[in-house]
Parts: C-alpha cells; structure tokens; sequence
C-alpha cells in the first residue's frame, strides 16, 4: 500500500492556498468584503447620515436640533433667500458647462484630429499642465488677473477700451466695482478651472470616430458640415455630456471660487460650510447639500437617455 | 441690570447643566513630559516661521514638558477637537468658550497655582467669556479690536465715524464710497451695525450689541441691507483684503491690526482708528480639557502663557493685545508701548467683545434673536434679500 499522493501541508500559505482552492467563495468574500464595506459604510453610510439630517429640523426657540422627523427644514429651502442660492449656483453651473463646452470642442477636435506627434504631446501637456499646480493658486492668480488695477484693467485703460469692461458691469445682475467682484469674473475662473475635465473626455470620444465613417460619407455626398453634423457630433456626444458632467457637478459644489471672486453672494458650497459651522443648523446644511445630489440625479438620467453611457 | 445679568448667566447654567466648581487641580505635581495645545495658527511659534519669534523652546527646556500643537482654522474645528479629546489646553475665542464650558468640556481653574494671575489684566480677570458664576473657566490669552482701516491717501484726516462704510456719501477725495468699502463676510458682523445703531439711533434701547431682541435685529439688518449696496465684496480672510486694498481700490473697511501692520509693512498708505462709535474685538482664552491628561505641564504652560516673553512678542507677531499690561512696557518682549498702542491697547474700554448671541439674555428669556438665525438671515443679505 502507497499512501495517497497528498503532499503534507507546509505552513499557513499553503494551507491558506487549499482552503481558497476548494472554496474559492471564502476567496471572493474576503477579496470584496473591504471595498464593500468601505463603499457601504463610509460612502454610502454617510449620505444616508446626511440625507437623515435633512428631515431633521433646528428648534426655533434654543437652535437645538430636534431628532423629528419632518419637512420643515426642507421647507425653509423655498424661503426666498435661500431659494436664490440655489437658482443661483444651478445657472451659473449651467453657464460654465455650456461655455466649457464652446471652448473645449475646438480644441479637442485639433488635438484629436489634426496634431500628431510632438504637437499632440504638447496639446496633452498643455491641457493637463494646470492641472498640477494647486488649485488655489490658480484662483488667487485669476483675482489678480480680474481686479481693478490689475493686468486686464489696465490693458483696457491703455487701449481706451476701459468702456467695454464698465459696460459689462453695468448690465443688471453683473455688477460688480471691477471683473473680480462681478459674477462675471466668477464665471470666467470657473470656465478657466474646469475646462480640462471637458477637453479630455471630449478628445478620447473624438479620437474614437472612424475615419472611415467621415470618408464614407463624403462619398456619399455630405459636405463637411453635414458630415459633422451628422457623423462627428452625433458619435462624440457621449464625451460631451460626460465632460458636461464634470463641469457641472464641480461648479454645484465649489465653495472656494465664489468666496475669493465675485460678490460674495452664497453658493450651495458656502451656503453650507457656513450653516453647518457656528450655526450649528446641520440640518438645513444638508437639505442643502442633497440638493445638488437631486438634481445630479436628474442629470444622469436625462444624460443616459442621451446615451452618454452606451460606449461604457 | 447687573443683577439681571446674573440671574441670565444663572438661568444659563440651570438649563445647561452646568455646576459650579466641579473638580479643580488643588496641588501640582511632577511634570508629564508633554502638553498638547490647540491652537490658532501662529499663536504657538517655536521660531520655526522666524527665528525672532520663539515662546516654546524655553520653555520645554525649563520645564521638562515637549509642546505638542494643533492648529485649527475656526472657532468650530477647535470645539470640535476638543469634543474628540485627548488635547490639554486649547487658545478658545469668545464664540467658542461658553460652548465649552456649556458642554462640560474644560474643567475650571485654580488660579492659586498660577502665580502670575494676579498680573492679568484685572478687566479680563473675570470676563464673562471664560467665568461663569464667579469659577474661572481659562487664563486670558490675547485680545484684538476690529479697527476700521482706511486709506491715508483718501482720508487726509482718520474717519470719526463707522458710517463711511455704513452709509453711501462722499469721501474726502470726492468721490462716492460705493464700491470702495468692506464688510466682514462673518454673520458677527450684524454686531457691528447694532453697535453703529447704538450710537445713532438711542430710541432702539440697544444695550448690546450681540443681545437683539427682534426690532433692534431688524434695524441692524436694515443697515446692512444698505450697506450691500456699497460693498462689492465682502472680507472672509485676511490675505484676500489685503489683495483688495493694493489692487481693487478699497479704502475703507473694518479690519485687524494684522492686516493693517502688514500693509503697513509693505508700504501701503493704510492708516487704522477705533472712531466715535467704539468697536468690536476678539479676546482669546487658554482653557483646559476637562481630561486633559497632563494637567500639571498644562498649568506649567498657563504659567509661562503669561510670565515669559510669550504675551509680549506674540502681541508683535500677531497684531493683537496681552492679557498681562506689563508685557507692553517691562522690556520681556519685542513689544513697547507705542507698540502696544498701535495694536489698540489703550482702547480697551471702548470694545465689545464678541459672544455668541443666545436668545436667553439679559432681555428675558428667549427674548433675543440666536446665531442660527443671524447666519441664515446674513446669508440673505449678501444674497440681496
């Protein structure tokens, strides 16, 4: 009698090693469960924390929050002022997209279709360069850049064309003693920052239209702008609307660039950095913050109908 | 109106629970070896930013005690330290203090064994801030006024009055003021129009700025209101009003000392004044955890806050007042008395000190218009509500 070809175990490892071969479950389970667990308590867990407190409302009387549940503080969103935030913050996220979009499209489309070698290198360079340096530099560059006696006024100044910049400012709702105090000026560095996140996912999908296609249909006939209109567009659509999706779900939560540029007015991101600090009113700070969440919902939906997510 | 004060801090202390005299350090002992600090940025300089400016190093080597030191931003990340814990002593504002105390998270003081108490100032010895019902909660730190700034080349003369940044007029220079004044973009900044209202309209009855009941709120608010149309932007942080001064073309603002001195230092034609009306200012306070787990290297520390040279040339390196008069004059420092001065010291009497507003003050109880609402309702102002 031999004995059975089993070869004796020789430690943890290959005992570890068996137990994973003949239950490979055990393996998959202990593989997923610390991202699960990250992505369900931490991530998801602390939304539903947030979305908890939003139906939770301050006390009128002491500023204690009262863990009932209730519509009130919801309510207290439709209150003009605060109304105005949101109004506010959606049209300008709204703006920066569709400017965003304006810009990135040539751009992208020369770095995707017409720069090859070094020139393309150069075109990624120079759209991921700002990327690098700190975010808040970049902002405290654009005050100088906007204010009163900065480089763009005093270009102006020297030009005569100081008229143009005093007439933008004068139009209702844009005013402001110089660029960097208009909303104007918000809206520009706001362009300025979040235009890499549209050139980038607009060139891949760019990059991703055949040629082919474009020589089909000049055989068959289209002139250029039809074949754009109708091959090119249709095709890098997806990389529109996921580069809008960047843009817009950025400018809903930035708190940063409205209070360095512009006129103070509240964004929903300063709106509630400031309710949750000494006010301690947690829960209006989170029916705000849901908020954009609501309406980046909307968003992706009406994007997938769009079919933003076919190429995925 | 004393008494009413009283029988406020005393209804306070009912509804906060709080009960005086809990357990206080009664005798010192041997030094832990280390003290953990929260504090504001550039409070606790070891001479690593600039080597003139050193308070730790001395003090560690005396005292056997490594300086550890948190910093926090905000009057709510450092209540939020200390509600986490094992932090020692944290360098508390005004707005943070009573909720420390309201939430049993300092523990009193027993200024018998801090021998240098006596040289505090006596007007800060008992401030309301950090004592409730006579049991000292902290050892005064350092205080600041709100001054208004202005530009020297504008104003020939300092303005005498907060309305140059309160009402549309004329500046010396002719021109009008709108567009080159600042506001805080704090919702505190509500006291400062009561205080403006204080001296301009008596038949509001306003007795303190940070206690409005609903009429006087509103007129502050209504104050503000205007002053939106004049402001182009408001002030959140010092470096962004500095920028504005040099490049934007403002003139006039409240501000800090802070940034006046480093304009100053610049060479900017910026002058500061406390005008007619008196002004608002900010006074910090070194209190204890109330498991502070090294309490004799924190009294050790709360000590040397206030003998060593630490009031005198921190007063220099950040704009602001000792605590302890002496600082100013008997040579243990950078600071002087014309330094002092400059920093306001002389003006004590003439600021109030910001509390947090609470809607049971000395009016009555629940007569009084609490932060939460002073946020939303600044919010809505800036907004052009």
């Amino acid at each position: 009698m031999t004995a059975p070809a089993i070869l004796p175990a020789r430690g943890l490892a290959d005992r570890l090693t068996g137990l994973f071969w003949r239950h490979p479950r055990v393996l998959l389970a202990l593989l997923l469960t610390p991202p699960l667990l990250w992505l369900g308590v931490v991530y998801l867990g602390s939304l539903a924390a947030l979305l908890l407190q939003s139906f939770y409302a301050i006390d009128e009387f002491s500023g204690v929050v009262k863990e009932e549940f209730t519509l009130k503080t919801y309510g207290e969103l439709l209150r003009p002022s605060n109304f105005d935030i949101l109004v506010r913050t959606v049209i300008m996220a709204a703006c920066v997209t569709l400017a965003c979009a304006a810009l990135a499209f040539p751009i992208a489309y020369y770095a995707a279709r017409y720069a090859r070698g070094h020139w393309k290198a150069a075109f990624y360079l120079g759209v991921m360069l700002p990327l690098w340096s700190s975010y808040l530099v970049k902002v405290y560059a654009w005050k100088l850049i906007l204010a009163k006696e900065g480089i763009i006024g005093w270009a102006a100044e020297r030009t005569h064309t100081s008229w143009i910049i005093d007439g933008l400012l004068s139009i209702p709702g844009l005013e402001g003693s110089s660029l960097s105090t208009s909303p104007l000026g918000t809206f520009a560095v706001f362009c300025y920052i979040w235009l890499p996140y549209m050139i980038l996912p607009m060139q891949a999908a760019l990059e991703r239209v055949p040629t082919s296609m474009l020589e089909a249909s000049a055989d068959l006939g289209a002139t250029r702008a039809q074949a754009f209109r109708t091959v090119v567009l249709p095709l890098a659509l997806p990389g529109v609307i996921a580069g809008s999706i960047f843009t817009f779900s950025l400018t809903l939560g930035d708190y940063i660039i409205p209070q360095i540029i512009g006129n103070s007015a509240n964004f929903i991101g300063m709106a509630v950095y400031q309710l949750q600090g000494t006010a301690g009113n947690i829960p209006l700070a989170a029916a705000f913050a849901v908020v954009p969440i609501l309406i980046m919902l909307v968003y992706l939906a009406l994007a997938r109908r769009m079919g933003a997510f076919d190429a995925l | 109106m004393k008494n009413l004060k009283l029988m406020a801090t005393t209804a306070l202390c009912a509804l906060t629970g709080i009960t005086p005299a809990l357990a206080q350090v009664t005798e010192l002992g041997a030094p832990e070896g280390q003290v953990s600090i929260v504090a504001w940025p550039g409070y606790i300089e070891r001479g690593e930013t600039d080597k003139a400016f050193d308070w730790v190093t001395k003090f560690e080597e005396a005292s056997g005690c490594k300086v550890n030191v948190k910093t926090a931003n905000t009057s709510d990340e450092m209540v939020a330290l200390m509600n986490e814990g094992g932090f020692d002593l944290v360098t508390a504002s005004g707005d943070a203090s009573l909720r420390l105390v309201a939430g049993d998270r300092v523990q009193p003081i027993n200024t018998d064994l801090i021998p240098s108490w006596k040289t505090v100032d006596e007007r800060l010895q008992n401030a309301p801030w950090h004592t409730v019902d006579g049991v000292h909660y902290g050892v005064p730190y350092m205080w600041g006024p709100n001054v208004l700034m202005y530009n020297t080349e504008v104003f020939k003369e300092p303005p005498t009055s907060w309305n140059v940044v309160f009402e549309e007029m004329d500046l010396p220079d002719g021109k009008s003021n709108k567009g080159r004044v600042q506001a805080y973009d704090g919702p505190i900044h509500i006291a400062d129009a009561a205080q403006y209202l204080m001296a301009h309209k008596p038949e509001l009855g306003i007795t303190s700025p940070y206690e409005l009941n609903e009429d006087q709120y509103k007129a502050a608010l209504d104050l503000l209101r205007a002053q939106r149309n004049l402001v182009s932007r408001y002030w959140h942080d010092a470096f962004i009003q500095i920028d504005d001064f040099k490049n934007e073309g403002v003139v006039a603002s409240g501000s800090w000392p802070f940034q006046v001195n480093l304009l100053k230092a610049d060479g900017q034609p910026v002058a500061s004044t406390i005008p007619e009306e008196g002004a608002t200012g900010w006074a910090d306070t070194t209190m204890m955890h109330v498991d502070a787990k090294n309490p004799n290297c924190a009294y050790l520390w709360m000590e040397h806050s206030l003998a060593s040279n630490l009031q005198s040339d921190l007063a220099v390196w950040f704009g602001a007042n000792p605590s302890v008069p002496a600082a100013c004059t008997d040579g243990r420092g950078m600071s002087t008395a014309e330094s002092c001065t400059a920093n306001g010291m002389d003006d004590f009497d003439k600021i109030r000190f910001w509390t947090t507003p609470v809607s049971n003050c000395s009016q009555g109880e629940g007569a009084c218009v609490p932060y939460y609402r002073w946020v939303s309702d600044y919010i809505g102002v800036i907004g052009g509500r």
